[in-house]
């Protein structure tokens, strides 16, 4: 789609469709958005941590004697102090705990080990340096496949012959679980029958999300009331507060966690770290407020990572192009702790999607997580819990599939949709599937870039050995966790909230138990109470984040606000309507059933020229009720997700290559993407360009990559690549619209869509420009090293 | 050491080490608007205004290197309560998510402008390659160059009404 009215001022009634600017600008253009390190408390003590150089070894001694002369050092702590505390290990999202500072042993490079309070920033980080630790360097275990051979190292000693976990029996001592869905049997006796066969193994290797505001905490324990406030760059803030009562004992009133502006999150600052609980430790042991800001190394090197899935696949076909059973097989390196942030039921996230938008009748999928000597993390980057992997494997897959029966992909793919007709859709692997138009969607994609004539451009260059690809990715997401019968994290439910109160002037406050990272909640949560109240987009201030006046949420990740939170906010939103029309019926003397909701006012029926603004009733709720009716006009609405949401997209990409270097130039990338309603197409917009670009980073040049010592190869932005203005692609974005059939606005969720669907679309192309060269496959990121090598191997002349 | 920084037209004096970064001085300052990203200078969320012409990364100076140059920092670009074009442009055009790249974005788009008054999409795109942003895949960052290179063309009091 292509916003030409996205100069609407935020101004008036704006609801559902309007590209209106955002509301939250206005401050950030001018330097004064409100981010963490931008709060200062009066008497605030800074933390520095101490890293680990090694991968896996032993601590013989910390002494941190001539780090408490540097001058302005107040403290340094061990997890020896914490251990006193309570806090020496935490437990973490997925079952499984975690060390805060290294107790006894290190288990990855950088690992923290000690943490050093001090008046300024700089008495801090010299303080740190002058923490003496002893190590004895001890065998560390990199590549996953060798973490449960025989011989291997065990690495969690403090679980050591205890073998069963969180989520089942564990085989070796570097194992975390297994987990599977799906028939075996049937599946393998559906392949075993298929007239055709694929096999393939494919990496989605370990990256990280990187936002550019590093993570961080400032503790504040305040003596006098005992109250703690954590001001905290979380996504997730509630979940904060609760799990901070769990592990520290202070009741959950007496804790308050303010998620600040946050400078880009996808998935990072879901989690909880051990800068963040020292942070909390210091300040309730020193009686002062404690910031700690990571440096970019320790972004990259210990807060959580995502993806690092080692995916086998086998799919079954007819001759002429029907699926019928896939299998898949994989391997998860969780790093030192499985901190991954799923929701509980689901180790392996919603992996099971994996049987994507195609009509497959069996399906297996099984994963085994180990542990290795790389931090912990697994957490969904820009992704709705492990979807990416899922849909990169399958849009991955069915270009495989298609070069082996030698059909065009596109027709391939349009065999194989499953159809309008056929939603709710049960897949094979457990889930109802709400709405889609696949095949739809995939057409106005292949129209808009010119498919036909793009194959034949493909094969006259060819004829001429030059090289140009066309990669499809048709990809369905799965989002909006979740409805409570299924998902939970920590056994918290994973509903979300909205509060709504009108103000007797006819403006309102609205709150969410979301907190966006600049995804626009404050525009779109407006424009949903713009469009259900007929209130001026203008007079709705929206606020997130603080624990004490939010409604309980589970903040925002995965795609799941406008899903959950966005529906809260309708369903709040229509309450109060409900309401204000008992207060209309009393304004205009009639009954509450002569009365309708009409042009975003209460008419009587039939009667145009009788009727009252919200404004109106706003002011009567506080000055001229009905007798009996409760004052106010406010409401607090917490909504349970009936179901997931399935957004979905059709994507295609065109790359040009130098067969003389490798360099893969992204010539056109069409983005077609179906979210269902759409709130504020210019977000829409400014998401999915957004989402492209981190897909196109991880496909060409992102990698958290190791050493065979565990040396940790891209800890800063130098060696871990973000594109640029310059190498970043033109997207050319577009709509169709499906509503979710359950959602109260028919919405579906779109921060992640891009990133989940393009990586595969960027390789297709890749691969399809090789593919008559004989090759069939290459691992992500597709630098311009690998391809020069793939070009040699297949004998390609560098002129 | 006491210095003396030229801020946005305003003089502070300020006491710092010599080790003192300028963006940690400027910060400091109570100037929260440049910010830092990366350590490294890759990120360019630092970037300011060096004597009006200079696109610096302000975690590549130290305070004291700065002394007798003025330096001009996101809260110095609206100017008499009106926000310079650039501010505007981005506003209109969705040119910023998360926001924590904006100011140095800014800041370097207005540099390039100085420079190049009238820049292709590709020189904009070089201009800005030393400033990251995870958020907006900088398309709609490129637009809002393009219609802040119009609006500072136009003669002034010409965009009064549109």
């Amino acid at each position: 789609m292509s916003v030409e009215s996205s100069n609407l001022e935020p101004k008036g009634v704006q609801g559902l469709g309007k590209a209106i600017k955002r509301k939250e600008d206005p401050r950030f253009i001018v330097g004064k958005g409100n981010y963490l390190d931008d709060i200062n408390l009066p008497g605030m003590l800074y933390m520095a941590l101490v890293h680990s150089p090694y991968a896996h070894a032993k601590i013989l001694s910390i002494d941190t004697s001539q780090a408490l002369k540097i001058p302005g050092v107040k403290a340094v702590i061990t997890s020896k102090e914490l251990a006193g505390a309570g806090l020496a290990w935490i437990p973490t999202l997925a079952g499984d705990k975690q060390m805060v500072l290294a107790d006894g042993k290190v288990l990855f490079q950088h690992q923290e080990v000690a943490a050093v309070y001090a008046e300024t920033r700089q008495a801090a980080a010299d303080g740190a340096a002058q923490v003496q630790v002893e190590y004895e360097p001890l065998p560390v275990v990199v590549d996953p496949f060798q973490a449960t051979a025989e011989n291997a190292p065990v690495l969690r000693e403090d679980i050591q012959g205890k073998m069963s976990g969180a989520h089942g029996p564990r085989r070796h001592n570097n194992h975390i679980w297994n987990w599977g869905v799906g028939s075996k049997d049937e599946t393998e006796k559906a392949l075993v029958h298929s007239e055709v066969r694929i096999k393939q193994h494919m990496v989605y290797p370990r990256s990280h999300p990187a936002p550019l505001e590093p993570c961080g905490c400032i503790g504040d324990m305040n003596k006098a009331t005992g109250r703690l406030t954590v001001y905290m760059t979380t996504q997730a803030p509630h979940a904060i507060r609760t799990v901070l009562s769990l592990v520290t004992s202070i009741p959950e009133n007496n804790i308050r966690v303010i998620s600040p502006d946050i400078g880009g999150g996808f998935g990072n600052k879901v989690p909880v770290y051990p800068g963040y609980v020292c942070a909390i430790v210091g300040s309730i042991v020193l009686g002062a407020p404690v910031k700690w800001v990571e440096t970019r190394t320790e972004n990259l090197t210990t807060t959580g990572f995502a993806r690092d899935y080692h995916m086998d696949i086998e799919i079954g076909a007819t001759k002429d192009g029907k699926v019928t059973a896939m299998k898949v097989y994989t391997l998860a390196d969780h790093g030192a702790f499985d901190a991954a942030a799923d929701p509980s039921k689901y180790p392996a996230g919603l992996f099971s999607i994996c049987t994507g938008a195609y009509d497959f009748q069996k399906a297996y999928a099984e994963v085994d997580a180990v542990y290795t000597n790389k931090a912990p993390g697994g957490i969904a980057y820009r992704c709705s819990f492990r979807v990416t992997e899922a849909s990169y494997l399958i849009e991955r897959s069915m270009d495989v599939l298609a070069h082996q029966l030698k059909m065009d992909p596109a027709e391939l793919r349009l065999k194989n949709f499953i159809q309008p007709s056929q939603f709710p859709y049960p897949s094979a692997l457990g889930w109802t599937y709400d709405s889609g138009d696949y095949e739809k969607t995939l057409k106005v994609a292949l129209d808009k870039i010119g498919y036909a004539e793009l194959r034949r451009e493909q094969a006259e260059k060819r004829a001429r050995g030059e090289l140009m690809g066309i990669g499809i990715s048709t990809f369905t997401e799965i989002v909006g966790a979740g409805p409570s019968k299924d998902f939970d994290i920590l056994g918290i439910k994973m509903f979300d909230g909205a509060e709504i109160r009108v103000h007797p002037s006819g403006s309102a406050i609205v709150r969410a138990g979301t907190r966006h990272q600049g995804q626009g909640h404050e525009t779109t949560w407006a424009q949903i109470v713009s469009e259900e109240l007929g209130l001026d987009v203008d007079k709705i201030i929206v606020e997130e984040g603080d624990t004490d006046t939010a409604p309980y949420g589970l903040g925002t990740y995965a795609s799941r606000s406008t899903p959950t939170a966005g529906g809260a906010m309708v369903l709040g939103a229509r309450r109060i309507r409900e309401k204000a029309k008992k207060i209309a019926a009393h304004l205009l003397e009639v009954g509450e059933a002569d009365l309708e909701w009409t042009d975003k006012k209460f008419m009587v029926k039939g009667v145009p020229s009788r009727s009252v603004t919200m404004n109106e009733v706003a002011f009567a709720a506080y000055t001229n009720l009905p007798p009996g009716l409760e004052p106010g006009l406010e409401t607090t609405y917490y909504y349970d997700p009936p179901n997931l949401t399935f957004p979905h997209g059709a994507y295609i990409c065109v790359v040009d290559i130098d067969r003389g270097t490798g360099q893969v130039s992204v010539r056109r990338f069409v983005a077609i993407d179906d979210c269902g309603t759409i709130i504020n197409p210019m977000i829409v917009e400014g998401q999915i360009h957004g989402g492209l670009t981190e897909g196109f980073a991880i496909a060409f040049m992102q990698e958290i990559a190791f050493d065979e010592q565990g040396n940790h190869l891209a800890s800063n932005f130098t060696d871990y690549l973000l594109p640029t203005s310059l190498e970043t692609p033109r997207w050319e974005t577009g709509h169709t619209v499906t509503p979710s059939p359950h959602h109260p606005i028919g919405a579906k969720g779109v921060g992640e869509s891009p990133t989940v669907g393009s990586p595969a679309a960027f390789v297709n192309a890749v691969v399809d420009a090789l593919a008559h060269l004989g090759v069939r496959h290459i691992d992500m990121p597709i630098t311009r090293e690998k391809v020069w090598k793939v070009l040699r191997q297949a004998g390609v002349d560098s002129f | 050491m006491e210095i003396t920084l030229n801020i946005n037209g305003s003089v502070k004096k300020l006491s710092v080490e010599p080790r003192t970064l300028l963006v940690h001085a400027i910060r400091d300052a109570g100037l929260t608007g440049t910010h830092i990203g990366c350590d490294s200078s890759s990120c360019g969320v630092c970037t300011v205004v060096l004597d009006g012409k200079t696109a610096v990364k302000s975690c590549t100076m130290f305070a004291v290197q700065a002394e007798g140059h003025t330096i001009t920092t996101i809260e110095g670009m609206a100017q008499g309560g009106k926000l310079h074009p650039l501010q505007q442009a981005f506003y209109d055009h969705h040119g910023l998510q998360c926001g924590y790249c904006t100011p140095g974005m800014i800041l370097s788009a207005h540099v390039l402008l100085e420079h190049n008054p009238n820049p292709s999409e590709e020189e904009i795109r070089f201009g800005l390659s030393g400033n990251l942003c995870r958020c907006t895949g900088y398309q709609n960052i490129v637009r809002a160059v393009q219609q802040a290179a119009q609006m500072l063309q136009q003669p002034v009091g010409s965009a009064a009404d549109d």
